[in-house]
């Protein structure tokens, strides 16, 4: 009886999997048929003639400069208020970094004591022009986005800005700090406009005894980023 | 008669000038014009291969991501600033991302743009440096501008220019460094230097007597490099001098200044 059994399931097994097969692809599964051989005649090895092409990767931009002038007002202490023209040349450092250099012309007019007193003159013309430079370190403190209209957005940044350098006045070098705050208005990604408050304060003498004195900046600049 | 031929000199002279003036504008501008055109089509194309690729609408923390990029996308690097990448996706956004995110896209051939994440030992095998310290010489203050170049990673050269800004003088200074660091790989890196220059000196205005001159120096020194970030270190360092004076005593002047240098 067992024999039996083992030679119909047998039988079943050798004539049911043909037929499994057979149906395989009825319904869409399994693999597909192997592509025809192709007809290129055999023997003919075709011979790659193409060469390697030297590609030349272009380099990616850095745009961590910016340079640009400005034109503002300079109060110069005792010497009443008068235009300064300036550069500024800066390097950002990291996102919240920035260093800055910055050089600066005015001319200081008369004093009280001058209109007053008519004719005296405690310095020459020449002495009056000021000139002055400056190196930075400025801080992104504020950094964020301005809308105008539905549709315009611009970045913007509020920095915090501290440095020294030197201011030639009334005949001498002065070691001078400068201490400020500025407003950097993105008009593009590489164009920029500034708004910026500064405090340039030096030792001078020269009217008596030493003091220090305050000269108080405002300037509106642009600047291209490269 | 004469008159009319020295107005046309002059009137010829001014068309030159201006003929000379609109040539130099015409070539600067085509020569900004030209290198525009040239960048315009070659900008590195990446392809995403984290999950996505965020782009914010600054370059900065803060500013918010208005853009997402699917991995497998590409992307165009239009221009890099500090650790950001402005990039152009395929339809045309625009957008910042950071540099931590861009490591993590491919080039076309599979492999990994290098984004020049300079380290520590960046600095040690650096050539050049350039930079500015401030500080106290002798009472007076100083501003001093240096440019230095490495002949190997212990020793090198370096210039000093330093502006001398007193109370009662004011002064120039130049001179010539060698430079030994003993321990180039440390972050917090000693060093010993001497050196000789020239120092010029003004006294101010307001003073009555005294007259300018100059002297030769000499100094030894030590002091600290200390790696920050990127292409940034911090410098403190003391010099002592002497100045080589024409009168019977030499003088001797302390320095001590800080400030910062960039390597490249």
């Amino acid at each position: 009886m067992e024999s039996r059994f083992r030679v119909l399931f047998l039988i079943v097994v050798v004539f049911g999997l043909p037929g499994c097969a057979a149906t395989k692809n009825l319904f869409g599964f399994g693999r597909d048929e192997a592509p025809p051989p192709s007809s290129e005649p055999a023997g003919q090895v075709v011979d790659p003639q193409v060469e390697r092409r030297e590609i030349k990767e272009p380099k990616i931009d850095r745009e961590d400069f910016e340079i640009g002038p400005y034109v503002g007002i300079l109060s110069i202490e005792d010497f009443g208020s008068n235009v300064v023209y300036g550069a500024r040349l800066a390097y950002h450092m990291t996102e919240g970094f920035f260093v800055e250099g910055t050089v600066g012309s005015s001319e200081g007019g008369l004093t009280s004591f001058e209109v007053l007193s008519g004719g005296a003159r405690l310095i020459t013309d020449s002495e009056r022009q000021l000139t002055y430079y400056n190196l930075s370190l400025g801080y992104n403190i504020l950094p964020g986005e301005v809308f105008i209209g539905e549709g315009r957005a611009f970045n913007t940044n509020v920095y915090l800005i501290a440095g020294l350098g030197s201011t030639r006045f009334a005949g001498d070098d002065r070691f001078s700090v400068n201490v400020g705050a500025g407003y950097r208005f993105l008009l593009t990604d590489s164009v920029a406009l500034h708004l910026d408050f500064r405090d340039h304060l030096f030792d001078i003498d020269l009217l008596g005894e030493e003091k220090t004195v305050h000269n108080l900046e405002a300037h509106l600049g642009f600047t291209l980023f490269f | 008669m004469s008159e009319p031929s020295i107005t046309t000199i002059l009137s010829t002279l001014q068309r030159t000038k201006s003929a000379i003036l609109g040539c130099l504008v015409a070539v600067v501008l085509q020569s900004f014009l030209t290198a525009s055109a040239d960048a315009a089509d070659d900008y590195r194309t990446v392809t995403v291969a984290d999950p996505y690729l965020e782009m914010r609408t600054g370059a900065g923390i803060g500013y918010p991501i208005f853009h997402v990029v699917d991995r497998g996308d590409t992307v165009d690097i239009i221009m890099q600033r500090t650790d950001w990448y402005l990039v152009r996706t395929d339809n045309d956004k625009e957008g910042w991302v950071n540099r931590k995110q861009m490591e993590q896209t491919m080039l076309a051939d599979g492999s990994q743009l290098d984004f020049g994440d300079l380290s520590l030992e960046d600095m040690t095998n650096s050539k050049w440096e350039l930079g500015v310290l401030a500080g106290d010489f002798g009472g007076a203050n100083i501003v001093s501008l240096y440019g230095g170049y490495a002949l190997n990673p212990n020793v090198s050269l370096e210039v000093w220019g330093s502006q001398i800004l007193g109370n009662f003088s004011n002064g120039w200074m130049g001179s010539i460094n060698v430079v030994h660091e003993a321990f180039p790989e440390w972050r917090v890196s000693p060093f010993f230097t001497l050196g000789a220059g020239l120092i010029h000196t003004m006294p101010k205005s307001t003073i009555i007597q005294g007259e300018d001159r100059t002297d030769q120096v000499g100094h030894v020194g030590a002091g600290f490099r200390v790696y920050a970030t990127r292409r940034f270190l911090l410098r403190a360092e003391y010099k002592s001098y002497v100045v080589f004076t024409s009168r019977d005593e030499n003088e001797e002047v302390e320095e001590w200044k800080v400030g910062f240098a960039f390597f490249f």
